[in-house]
């Protein structure tokens, strides 16, 4: 993935095909740091799942063997020396948080973060989609 | 340019008056494959491409929407195509250019983009 705004797009794709009704994307930066925290409300993962989520050789998605998505994304927050979190609840949702540290070389553009937001509410009209960006360059 | 709630309240309102395929009268679809692989080579500007082909013609019956890997990643970006009472057609390594020739021949005038088309049928959405 060439920047942020691309990995959001197919977390946020996750989401969706996970049954969401709900998706908030939140963007906040501070002393330096990029915080992202993608919330939904779909089926959500068990703890066997979640413990394997972000293996790239495993997928929740029937008849899948690989899965990159989480993956890729937890390798860009790693990248820079950030953390990432998922929890998630069986019929509840999933959250995930990740924080990157933005002066770091390995640090990924955010990208056209808009173009991302424009092509989901677009393609998903029935889902709604709260996205928030709060800090130093909101 | 940071997109605001009501920035997507507007987009949303705007394309619903254009497009009523949603509520069952639309006479194309248009599925633009989102998977990681899809993404990764460029299926978010193939989305705006067909989007943009979309407003410029006007058409008010053709939906868009989104589906997971195909399982075809090294054909990516990947679209399918269906209209109305015809089988899906499933287009590969597409490009702004061929977005748009895609559009103007298969959707608006029935005729099937071979020279960009894998061939007839749908993956499993998911």
């Amino acid at each position: 993935m060439e920047d942020l705004s691309l990995h959001i797009l197919d977390i946020v794709e996750n989401s969706i095909r996970a049954g969401a009704e709900h998706v908030s994307v939140k963007l906040n930066e501070k002393d330096g740091v990029l915080f992202l925290s993608i919330e939904d409300d779909g089926k959500g993962m068990d703890k066997r799942i979640l413990q394997r989520v972000t293996s790239p050789f495993y997928s929740s998605k029937e008849g899948k063997k690989f899965g990159l998505g989480l993956s890729l994304l937890k390798h860009a927050v790693l990248e820079t020396k950030g953390s990432f979190e998922i929890n998630s609840s069986v019929g509840k949702g999933t959250r995930i948080r990740a924080s990157f540290i933005r002066n770091h070389p390995d640090m990924k553009p955010l990208g056209d973060i808009s173009l991302t937001m424009k092509m989901l509410r677009l393609s998903h009209p029935g889902i709604e989609f709260i996205y928030e960006f709060t800090g130093n360059s909101a | 340019m940071k997109l605001k709630p009501e920035d997507l309240k507007k987009i949303s309102d705007k394309m619903e008056a254009s497009t009523n395929l949603r509520s069952g009268a639309g006479r194309a679809k248009i599925t633009v494959h989102m998977g990681t692989c899809g993404i990764a080579t460029g299926s978010r500007d193939i989305m705006k491409a067909f989007l943009e082909e979309l407003e410029t013609s006007g058409q008010k019956d053709i939906l868009f929407t989104t589906s997971g890997c195909a399982g075809l990643c090294s054909h990516e970006p990947m679209a399918t195509i269906e209209i109305k009472g015809e089988s899906p057609v499933k287009y590969v390594h597409l490009t702004k250019e061929k977005v748009k020739k895609i559009f103007d021949e298969h959707v608006m005038k029935g005729n099937i983009v071979e020279e960009s088309a894998l061939g007839r049928g749908s993956e499993r959405v998911g």
